[in-house]
């Protein structure tokens, strides 16, 4: 459809790919947006846990005769029991003396009222998070500072983040999906005016210019606009490039008529055999004019109307019929007989111009080849595929010319003395094929030729 | 008493030191490519059956098995990690804690029950709970004591005939002992009064379930707690002198547990023979070729609930609470 | 035959006219609707020849009327146009038949008989001479009770000599009345239909007699 357009980029995907990508941003931002929030939720309840640990330590630490004694409780770790089995780490410092635990662990600084603080670190090579609360112990002489670290691998984390992300991911997948099915939906309900009106222009006959009638959205109004003048401005000068044709044709044809009338009628009157050769050439050169002209204009014609067929239903017997009412006369100053044959009806859809152009070539070939008093058949057929047959009793085509005689402006070898432009058979051809069928010539064995038009 | 449990303890770092094995044994190939040593709390007899078994499936690996205390392994282990390829122990709260400090790596394609395993690394093999083992001259028969109160009960009744016949594992020195104690003096006060009345019964220790036992059928033992129950039964020669009572008051059940070290350098070798000591006891095998309890569940018919391997076990693992509990078990205990 | 011929080109018009007349017809020139109308009102025609662009109006527009007011007369359309859509609609408009200019007038006179033969109740114009009765529309030769229908070139070349007896035809003018233009005819073909007509002519008092070196003469008795 787009032959000979220049296109750049589609309306269609510049749409789709618009919605399809806020689709794509949006669901990207939902997952990320989820993800953080579920994020700081599981975070939280990891903390909360590390604080009640923490809490329950430091409740247990006592000062006993100046020494710091520690009831470790045993559901201070019981408490962080995991699905994954979270490693579980933990310090006791006194001061800056480390009382029980692991040395390495990092320790945040902790206010002395007991709040608890946290932090996100590394240890023995795995993100841990530590929560840490310090308390001061005054003894008889002394006071001191116990600070207590407990920290906690987050693999149950991560795989709840994991988690998370898989279903929070999924939701997103599932909205994308949605939207680029209501996207293409969209798109398709957007474009949809617009290749309905593609296909009502494409669908017009040959000469309808007339203005694109059906309702279009109001985005299309201006092209649709623009569309019908122009449509209007071709169609003026379409119509004026007819006349002028019509006018020129009336110009040149009448003289040219003037001239051959009046040269006929000289040759009846003068005797001399040089005068009488001069005007025979006069009229030769005048019918060859004539009738290339006629034929160019004709195939210009057909050439035209091929791309857009104006197809009705066509009966082929009635065609040749009256194509051979219109032709008889010429047929006849050969005494040449023009004889159908057919079996009932060959009911066609074609364009009645075009075929009866192409079949008034063919016969109008045959009379000028056959000799005299000879008979040329046309024989219409409706099975297996509809066709006409045009056989004459002639020379037949020349065997070897066979296969280049229908391209265009080629004669055959024993039409050098016959007027025609050589266009008859390209004609035809050009109308079979218009249809979708072919022409065919052939040499019947008891001699003649044979043009199968078949549709 | 007193000095001889300071010298035990004076003499624990010279033995680890000296890597006095209890017990150290070769098997497969000496032209094997690959060796595979063990670390291991458990006998070497209950172990054979299944190193034949595993070297049948690899003929191109050889295995060295070294046996010692469970609180050795600890010490030796973290001495010199790049030294053993697996770890077992009957010590939950040791094995634990050296998987929580990132001594194990991880086995693949090996599925256990989350009560039976802890991180994918450490995986337990046995359900074994601790017994109270009585030597039947001691008690008329139908009169053998079936909980802690009954035994506690049937000391102080007759004093003459226990003192100085009462044994239990001296926790300062094994790390099963210690978590047995632990684990009863969680769940229950009656652990405290117990020790107090074998305390004053002037109660042996020992580090070992399998000297207790020795003891035992000697006659030097009446009654004996905490003990394993399956060292017991694995002994043919005991059967008509001692009997082994499930407490039914509150059960302490114990899983050994084993891990592949995070050093070792032929991690594929040290994996399958995990992989393969959880099949053989977790299977449909023969118990009379595989000695060693198979595990059971996590809670088993008698309603014996095995100790949960989860963090808390690091409890009592602690210096500072271990020096208090150590002190209150001495103070019951050695009087 | 009487010819009503509208044409607004005065030349053509003129050549036409002078070519029929030369065939023994009668021609009514009008050089545009108005006066072809006129003319209609007051004559009888056996043939209208009209031209299709004229200065007051179509040549379509005198045909619509023509047709409408039950005017069987035959039309010839002579038209400069040559597109084919233009010759379908002539035909569905009410034209017996159309020429495309320039025309061959051999055709046109073909044309006309095939057209008022079509039109078959209307006044045949049958030539007599010695006993022979020519009706060219139809083709029929009649000497006494015998009828001959003629080949079309026998036709022609009798009409010829019967529409003109005494005169003598040299075979070269003979040849080109008979054959096309663009026909390679020997003037021995001529001889071929001469034979054919004598034959056809010997129960009558007519004879085709040979001038040789000059042509040929239609005698009478």
């Amino acid at each position: 459809m787009d032959d000979g357009v220049n296109v750049t980029g589609s309306l269609r995907a510049r749409l789709a790919l618009t919605l399809i990508g806020s689709a794509a941003a949006i669901a990207v931002l939902l997952f990320f947006v989820v993800r953080t929030y579920s994020a700081q939720i599981a975070q939280s309840g990891q903390d909360s846990i590390l604080e009640a640990s923490v809490t329950s330590i430091l409740d247990a630490v006592t000062l006993r005769e100046g020494d710091v004694e520690v009831d470790l409780p045993y559901v201070a770790f019981s408490m962080l029991s995991t699905d994954a089995d979270d490693r579980v780490f933990y310090a006791l410092w006194q001061d800056e003396t480390l009382l029980s635990g692991y040395e390495l662990l990092p320790v945040a600084d902790a206010p002395d009222g007991g709040e608890i603080v946290l932090v996100s670190a590394i240890f023995d090579g795995a993100p841990v998070r530590v929560a840490t609360a310090a308390r001061i112990l005054v003894g008889a002489n002394d006071r001191m500072r116990v600070t207590v670290s407990v920290a906690q691998t987050q693999d149950a984390l991560a795989g709840t983040l994991n988690r998370i992300s898989r279903n929070v991911g999924l939701i997103g997948a599932g909205f994308f999906i949605l939207s680029v099915l209501v996207a293409s939906w969209a798109t398709n309900t957007t474009i949809r005016p617009m290749e309905r009106l593609t296909n009502s222009i494409t669908r017009r006959g040959p000469k309808d210019l007339t203005p694109v009638a059906r309702p279009v959205p109001l985005e299309m109004a201006p092209l649709v606009a623009s569309l019908n003048s122009f449509m209007a401005r071709l169609d003026t000068s379409l119509k004026q490039s007819e006349d002028f044709i019509a006018e020129a044709a009336h110009r040149v044809r009448t003289p040219l008529a003037t001239v051959r009338s009046h040269a006929e009628a000289t040759l009846q009157r003068v005797e001399r055999e040089d005068n009488r050769q001069a005007l025979r050439s006069m009229v030769r050169a005048i019918d060859e004019s004539s009738r290339a002209a006629g034929q160019l204009l004709d195939h210009a014609m057909i050439t035209f109307r091929a791309d857009h067929l104006e197809t009705h239903e066509v009966d082929l017997v009635e065609l040749v019929e009256d194509l051979v009412t219109r032709l008889t006369p010429v047929a006849e100053m050969k005494d040449i007989a023009l004889t159908v044959v057919s079996e009932g009806e060959a009911r066609v859809e074609a364009d009645a111009i075009l075929l009866q152009n192409a079949l008034r070539n063919l016969v109008e070939n045959a009379l000028k080849y056959v000799p005299e008093e000879s008979e040329i058949t046309l024989e219409v057929s409706a099975t297996p595929r509809p066709r006409i047959e045009v056989r004459d009793e002639g020379p037949g085509f020349p065997p070897d010319q066979m296969q280049d005689l229908a391209a265009r402006f080629s004669r055959g070898e024993n039409a050098k003395d016959t007027i025609g432009s050589g266009l008859g058979l390209t004609i035809a051809k050009d109308v079979a094929m218009a249809h979708g069928g072919e022409l065919t010539l052939t040499n019947m064995p008891e001699g003649g030729a044979c043009v199968t038009l078949l549709l | 008493m007193r000095y001889l449990v300071a010298l035990i303890i004076w003499l624990c770092p010279l033995g680890a030191i000296a890597q006095e094995w209890e017990d150290q044994n070769a098997f497969g190939p000496a032209s094997a490519q690959t060796t595979l040593r063990v670390l291991s709390s458990t006998d070497t007899s209950l172990f054979v059956p299944i190193i034949e078994d595993f070297l049948q499936e690899q003929p191109d690996v050889s295995i060295e098995y070294f046996v010692t205390g469970t609180a050795q392994i600890d010490q030796v282990f973290r001495a010199a990690p790049e030294d053993f390829d697996v770890v077992i122990s009957s010590a939950m709260d040791l094995q634990l804690k050296l998987v929580n400090d990132g001594f194990s790596v991880k086995i693949e394609n090996l599925d256990q029950p989350q009560w039976a395993q802890w991180r994918q690394s450490l995986f337990a093999f046995t359900t074994e709970p601790a017994t109270i083992v009585i030597n039947r001259a001691a008690f008329a028969p139908g009169a053998v004591p079936q909980t802690r109160q009954e035994l506690i009960a049937a000391m102080r009744a007759r004093p003459d005939i226990f003192r100085g016949r009462v044994g239990t594992y001296d926790v300062r020195e094994s790390g099963l002992g210690y978590l047995f104690a632990t684990q009863d003096a969680r769940s229950s006060e009656t652990f405290w009064r117990l020790m107090e009345v074998m305390g004053g019964l002037d109660a042996r220790l020992y580090c070992c379930s399998g000297a207790m036992i020795d003891d035992l059928v000697a006659g030097k033992l009446m009654v004996a707690y905490n003990v394993l129950g399956s060292y017991v039964a694995a002994r043919d020669d005991v059967a008509e002198k001692l009997e082994i009572v499930l407490p039914s008051d509150f059960p302490t059940t114990m899983m050994r547990t084993a891990f592949v070290s995070s050093r070792t350098d032929v991690e594929d070798e040290a994996s399958a023979f995990v992989r393969h000591l959880v099949e053989v006891q977790t299977g449909p095998r023969n118990r009379e070729v595989f000695p060693l309890p198979p595990l059971g569940s996590a809670v088993d018919g008698t309603g014996q609930a095995v100790i949960s391997l989860e963090p808390a076990l690091m409890t009592y693992l602690d210096p500072l609470k271990r020096r208090t509990f150590i002190k209150e078990w001495s103070s019951a205990v050695i009087q | 035959m009487k010819f009503l011929l509208v044409e607004d080109n005065i030349e053509l018009a003129n050549a036409v006219s002078s070519r029929l007349h030369l065939d023994g017809h009668v021609v009514d020139h009008a050089d545009k609707i108005e006066d072809a109308m006129a003319f209609m009102q007051t004559g009888e025609y056996d043939l209208i020849l009209l031209d299709i662009m004229l200065p007051d109006g179509d040549g379509r527009t005198f045909l619509k009327h023509h047709r409408s007011g039950k005017n069987d007369t035959p039309v010839i359309v002579l038209t400069a146009r040559s597109q084919v859509s233009d010759r379908i609609s002539l035909l569905d408009l009410g034209a017996d038949d159309y020429m495309t200019k320039p025309f061959d007038h051999e055709e046109l006179q073909a044309r006309c008989r095939a057209v008022l033969r079509r039109n078959a109740g209307h006044a045949q114009s049958v030539t007599e001479l010695g006993g022979v009765a020519l009706d060219p529309v139809a083709g029929r030769l009649t000497i006494g009770a015998r009828a001959v229908t003629l080949r079309n070139r026998e036709l022609r070349l009798l009409e010829l000599l019967i529409n003109a007896p005494g005169q003598i035809f040299s075979k070269a003018k003979l040849a080109d009345r008979l054959f096309s233009y663009d026909e390679d005819v020997s003037e021995n073909a001529i001889e071929v239909y001469i034979g054919r007509l004598r034959k056809h002519l010997e129960p009558s008092e007519l004879r085709i007699t040979t001038l040789r070196g000059l042509g040929y003469r239609l005698d009478h008795g």
